[in-house]
């Protein structure tokens, strides 16, 4: 693009938004004529200000019927095979309500684990890399439990094939049941652990829920990644895993932190902040809306983001959440709990003020949106 | 002129009533239960008492003098022998026990602290809200509520308990209501504040020791046949709370024992409580005699069946019909056929002025029963007069400028057209009436897209508006012509349905029609002008479809195969007219349309091409028949060894599996691998064979109609000509269930294609019992999903809707919820109407193209 036409250009900025700019930059031809160039910019300026919203449109319910509406064409197939042989996740409608109640703990957490050169071209490296960072239990590594009531221990045999597997010796794992197992004694010859009781107060019993607490114990790997499995997109290959710790794999230096995503929510606001959790959560309901094969306008998603975002936490559109930021006690009262939030009005004396539209509905009053904002003045004689 | 004086409700104050309130506000305190004397007339002092509102018809209203339906009822009151707790505030009331002081009445909280938090208090109320606020008093008070000892007297405090759902304990002992309501007398309005209260709130009324009676207007009694009143269950409950609280005085003033007096302060409080609510969980419900139960305050007000959603934020209209639906393609896209019988009932107020006043008169003339008449006029001072047989000459003659007359609904009229479930905007559109004979509402096939109907029974509503703005705004705002382009993804919404599709696919696929044909054709869709036809004996379809387009108007895109569609200066030069074209929610040749040449034309093209495509069918004829899924005998074998091969291969899987020589897929388990492995065998084969059947139906009638869209798809014509193929329940093979297998047909464990749902014959040739059974099993999967999905997919709609109704663009662009605060700085990012763009985005290459030409 010659120099003048970029000064042409830069001089919509401010008028026509950037991404359109961006698309004219790209799809003009570059033997165009100042004078047509000038005639496509106004073209497209004019274009644009056609489709600007006008002052007053109630863009929220159109956004909750963009999303309602096709709510009832999905499916309600609750878990879905992402790909050729990949981790379960949910999809379909309860994958969005999911998302859209902010639920704390969601079904089916899942990362997306991309890699920085060479790990994410060599398969073999990322195989590698994938196995270190699953999460591995002490029980998998437990060949054999033997639980001795008359010498009052516990007996643990290990399975060597798979420690080397896993490049790990006994003196690892030494390590960390010495520093798991308290107020017992604990010794380890090659392969057999022995544990005993140390004082006299002590029971079989402990024993028994010591063995069933040790074999959690995570002997390897981040915490929370299930699973693990390497996948290719396009050109490169990434892990996908079942479980997140985002915090944890983020560190990570084979780890592209700048686009290494988890599905939750949650975990995305508590460690990347409130924009990133918007965007999680714009990407998220995209993807289950895409996958529908749903034509919906991403304008509609972002503002149901924008809306639970809007306070600087993440709030579910839920009686709790959106529902309860609300000014107007009868707007409240008309959706869920009526008595609570009359109640709790009359004890406050609470004043509703009429803004927004169930209010108004419920009085007879025109509401204030749309053809019911402005008023007429007229001068009279 | 309108003499009516608008007034506008500015707010609502919310506030707790204090007994001296609520004696102010009582026009009558009752004090006998008995409701009406031997003559049937309402006892003064009982609750039907007349000063409370009257709902007999005929009498006047003691407190304000006016009659049934303008009297809006009077409350009074009743003096209770000993103060009850309201049920709804008992946690309110522990709260304050429990954080006050037992001998000061101070909130157990440092006098330096309790400043400090009200800062607190006010710092999160105007940063994160009220519910905030709500949320950090609730914690400050809790945190205090366990203190042993009174930071400003120094005593030590008791522990307080409340037994539900009524009773208080301090320690093991009861603290009556009277006990109680002397504490929260003592508390100081200082320290209220801490507690989130108003300030004009007392604590002590949440003591009853007077109860508020509503008026007789909202609990009104049913005369029965028999001439037997039956009272509302409100007024049953009070009944019983006078009836109680009478003896409990008689009582008191005779000096009867503490014990009796004590069942009676009790049983009191019970009937109080279930007054406010009948749904507490520790008592047990109040009820008829007939067991029964009362529905008293609480359950008025809640739930959808409850004042709030059902009287208030739902309302019923009159001048709105409703029947069933049936097709027809001969009128307008924006029309609507109204039953005659229908337009004789409903009306519209029409204001005589000088100019047409010989108009109305005409209606007047034909009065109610002869069609187009009139119903009533309205007389300028609100007063109708019923326009019969008697008093048509007078009304004739008395007829003047400012009159109302309330004629007949005729063509022409605005209504507003309804289809349940009303999920987006284009579920309520404005469609212009037309009258027409039969008993069904009549529409024209296009729209059933948006508003999702169907002829197999649907029924639909009208509603006719009543006034200029009303009509005005319908008519501007929601006419269909207005609603094409869906607002959720910016294409148009309606479109040629089923025969309208495949009649212009033909025409501009192969149709060669003689001059006199072609004229027939285009003047039968409602064309009168056929300059537009070439000067010659024998016409191309695609010119006789061209006749209908614009003469300016160019557009490139490309038809349901992917073969390129021209059109240059209104000339369809290449390509098939197809669902990618016509049909709703695809291709931007309607949005083109739509943007160079606005709503009406739009929907007066859509309207022609519609009509077209049907005539065209009309005329040449179009059927399907079995003969359809006819198969040459080798392809038939063809497709027998394809099935046949991959029956083979999965019952080598069978075999290797049991044999243990199957070798896992990474991240799967053995028996997964197989399961994997058998259905992508059984997949690819049924594809296959699919593929060869379409090629030799390739020239049935079923094929055109997948082929241009109108109806069905590939995978149809595939199951009905060569195999239906494997039967899937939740993404896999159908599975063996509890006893080891699909149906007692089969053995148990049995892996194979066969016993595992896979139906290897076609629809035509039919099934055998055990597959048809499988693809029962299919559809029963297909039928539960659905109707599990509508009550959830609807409840989340509720709740988006709810949340976001207030959200609207301000003047300055951004997104504002309705107390001003900000979602969004600029609506999308970018400012955008998804309804006037193209598909969510401005056609930027179109622009281009459109100011470079077509050479690029």
């Amino acid at each position: 693009m010659k120099a003048d036409q970029e000064k042409l250009l830069n001089s919509y900025a401010g008028k026509i938004p950037l991404s359109v700019l961006e698309e004219i930059k790209e799809n003009v031809p570059g033997t165009i004529s100042k004078e047509k160039f000038q005639e496509v910019m106004d073209k497209c300026l004019i274009a644009y200000n056609n489709a600007k919203v006008h002052a007053g449109e109630c863009v929220g319910l159109v956004a909750a019927e963009s999303i309602g509406e096709p709510g009832t064409q999905m499916t309600l197939n609750t878990f879905h095979l992402a790909g050729v042989a990949e981790v379960q996740v949910t999809t379909g409608l309860p994958r969005i309500i999911e998302v859209f109640d902010a639920r704390k703990g969601i079904k089916t957490p899942m990362m997306e684990i991309f890699l920085n050169k060479p790990y994410c071209l060599d398969v073999e490296k990322l195989r590698k890399f994938a196995a270190t960072i699953k999460e591995t239990k002490f029980e998998e590594f437990v060949s054999e439990y033997n639980l001795n009531i008359f010498d009052q221990n516990l007996t643990i045999k290990l399975n060597k094939e798979l420690l080397d597997d896993n490049d790990l010796t006994v003196k690892d794992i030494n390590g960390i049941i010495k520093t798991k197992v308290k107020n017992f004694s604990v010794s380890i010859t090659d392969e057999v652990i022995v544990i005993g009781l140390k004082g006299k107060q002590d029971e079989i019993k402990d024993l028994y829920a010591l063995k069933e607490k040790i074999k959690e114990v995570k002997v390897k790997g981040i915490k929370g990644l299930k699973q693990v499995l390497p996948v290719k997109r396009g050109e490169e290959y990434v892990i996908l895993t079942a479980g997140t710790n985002l915090k944890d794999v983020l560190a990570l230096s084979e780890v592209d932190s700048t686009r290494t995503v988890s599905n939750d929510i949650y975990e995305i606001y508590n460690v990347l902040g409130i924009e990133a959790a918007r965007q999680a959560i714009i990407d998220e309901v995209y993807k289950v809306v895409e996958s529908q094969g749903l034509n919906v306008n991403i304008r509609h998603v972002m503002l149901v983001a924008d809306l639970m975002v809007a306070n600087g936490t993440v709030k579910g559109i839920t009686r709790y959440g959106v529902v309860s930021e609300k000014a107007s006690v009868l707007a409240r009262a008309s959706f869920e709990t009526p008595l609570k939030h009359l109640f709790n009005a009359a004890l406050e004396g609470e004043v509703d003020n009429l803004t927004s539209v169930v209010e108004n509905v419920m009085i007879n009053q025109p509401v204030p949106i749309g053809t019911g904002l402005p008023g007429l003045v007229t001068k009279m004689k | 002129m309108d003499r009516q004086v608008h007034k506008k409700i500015s707010h609502i104050d919310f506030g707790v009533f204090s007994p001296k309130q609520i004696m102010d506000l009582a026009s009558a305190k009752i004090v006998t239960p008995e409701l009406y004397d031997r003559e049937g007339y309402s006892v003064d002092g009982g609750l039907m008492d007349i000063r409370l509102g009257v709902i007999d018809p005929g009498l006047r209203c003691k407190t304000c003098g006016q009659k049934l339906k303008e009297c809006p009822g009077h409350f009074g009151y009743i003096e209770l022998a000993r103060p009850t707790i309201h049920i709804k505030f008992v946690r309110q009331i522990l709260d304050l026990l429990k954080s006050t002081c037992k001998y000061c009445a101070r909130v157990l909280i440092p006098e330096n602290n309790i400043k400090r938090y009200l800062g607190v208090f006010e710092k999160v109320g105007a940063e994160e809200g009220f519910e905030a606020r709500r949320r950090k008093i609730k914690e400050v008070v809790s945190k205090y509520k366990l203190k042993e000892k009174c930071p400003h007297c120094d005593k030590k405090q008791e522990k307080i308990k409340l037994d539900k759902p009524y009773n208080y304990y301090e320690t093991e002992i009861r603290l009556s209501p009277i006990e109680v309501r002397a504490r929260l007398e003592k508390i100081e309005e200082e320290d209220l504040a801490i507690f989130g209260y108003s300030k004009s709130f007392r604590p002590e009324w949440m003591i009853l020791t007077v109860l508020q009676i509503p008026p007789v207007t909202m609990r009104p009694s049913i005369t029965l046949e028999s001439g037997e009143r039956s009272e509302d269950d409100l007024t049953h409950k009070l009944g019983d709370i006078v009836r109680i609280n009478q003896r409990l005085f008689e009582n008191i003033n005779a000096g009867a024992p503490e014990v009796i007096i004590e069942d009676l302060w009790d049983l009191l409080q019970y009937h109080v409580t279930t007054f406010f609510d009948n749904a507490v969980s520790q008592l047990p419900p109040a009820r008829h005699r007939g067991g029964q139960v009362l529905k008293t305050l609480a359950a008025r007000i809640k739930s959808k069946e409850g004042r709030l959603r059902h009287n208030l934020a739902g309302k019923r209209t009159d001048f709105s019909a409703r029947t069933v639906i049936s097709p027809d393609p001969f009128i307008d896209l924006n029309e609507v056929g109204v039953p005659k019988s229908m337009s004789m009932n409903l009306t519209v107020p029409e204001r005589v002025t000088v100019w047409n006043i010989e108009y109305l008169k005409r209606f007047v003339q034909n009065g109610p029963k002869k069609y187009p008449g009139a119903n009533y006029i309205v007389k300028p001072d609100g007063k109708r007069k019923s326009i019969t047989a008697e008093t048509q000459e007078e009304i004739l003659e008395e007829l003047e400028e400012g009159y109302m007359v309330e004629r007949h609904l005729i063509d022409g009229d605005i209504a507003l057209f309804n289809r349940q479930p009303s999920l987006h905007r284009m579920s309520m559109m404005c469609h212009l009436v037309k009258v027409l004979p039969g008993k069904t509402f009549r529409l024209n096939p296009a729209v059933c897209n948006p508003y999702n109907a169907d002829f197999d029974g649907d029924e639909m509503n009208l509603h006719v508006p009543q006034n200029e703005e009303a009509r005005a705004e319908a008519r501007i705002l929601m006419l269909v012509d207005t609603q094409i382009i869906s607002p959720r993804y910016g294409l148009s919404v309606v479109g040629c349905i089923q025969d309208a599709i495949t009649g212009n696919y033909l025409l501009t696929k192969e149709l060669v029609l003689k001059r006199s044909e072609a004229i027939d054709l285009l003047y039968s869709c409602g064309v009168d002008d056929f300059s537009g036809l070439p000067n010659k004996e024998k016409i191309d379809g695609k010119e006789v479809f061209s006749v209908l387009l614009p003469k300016d108007f160019s557009y490139v895109g490309k038809d349901k195969s992917g073969n390129d569609v021209k059109i240059v200066n209104g000339q369809l030069k290449s390509g098939y007219m197809d669902k990618a074209n016509l049909g709703q929610e695809s291709g931007l040749m309607l949005r083109n349309v739509y943007e160079k040449y606005g709503p009406a034309y739009t929907a007066d093209l859509l309207g022609k091409i519609s009509k077209l495509g049907i005539a065209v069918l009309a005329r040449r004829g179009f059927s399907i028949g079995i003969s359809d899924m006819d198969l040459p005998l080798e392809t038939k074998n063809e497709i027998k060894d394809i099935i046949q091969k991959s029956e083979d291969e999965a019952n080598h899987f069978i075999d290797n599996f049991n044999s243990g020589k199957l070798e896992s897929l990474p991240g799967r388990s053995l028996d997964e691998t197989l399961e994997v492995s058998i259905l992508g065998a059984l997949n690819r084969a049924r594809n296959k064979a699919g593929d060869i059947a379409m090629k030799q139906v390739q020239n049935s009638a079923a094929t055109t109609l997948v082929r241009c869209g109108a109806r069905g798809n590939p995978l149809n014509i595939a199951q009905m000509t060569a195999i239906v193929g494997q039967q899937a329940l939740r993404g896999k093979r159908i599975d063996h269930g509890f006893t080891g297998r699909t149906l007692s047909y089969f053995s148990k464990n049995d892996l194979s294609p066969k016993a595992r749902g896979f139906v290897k014959n076609n629809f035509k040739s039919g099934l055998t019992p055990s597959e048809f059974f499988f693809g029962a099993m299919t559809g029963r999967d297909a039928l539960m999903d659905t109707a599990l999905r509508t009550p959830k997919s609807g409840y989340l709609y509720r709740r988006l809707s709810n949340a976001m109704q207030d959200l609207k663009i301000d003047y300055d662009d951004t997104v504002r919820d309705a107390s001003g605060k900000i979602i969004q700085f600029s609506y999308g990012e970018d400012c955008l109407d998804v309804s006037k763009t193209k598909n969510g985005v401005i056609d930027v290459t179109g622009i281009i193209h459109d100011v470079v030409g077509g050479g690029k």
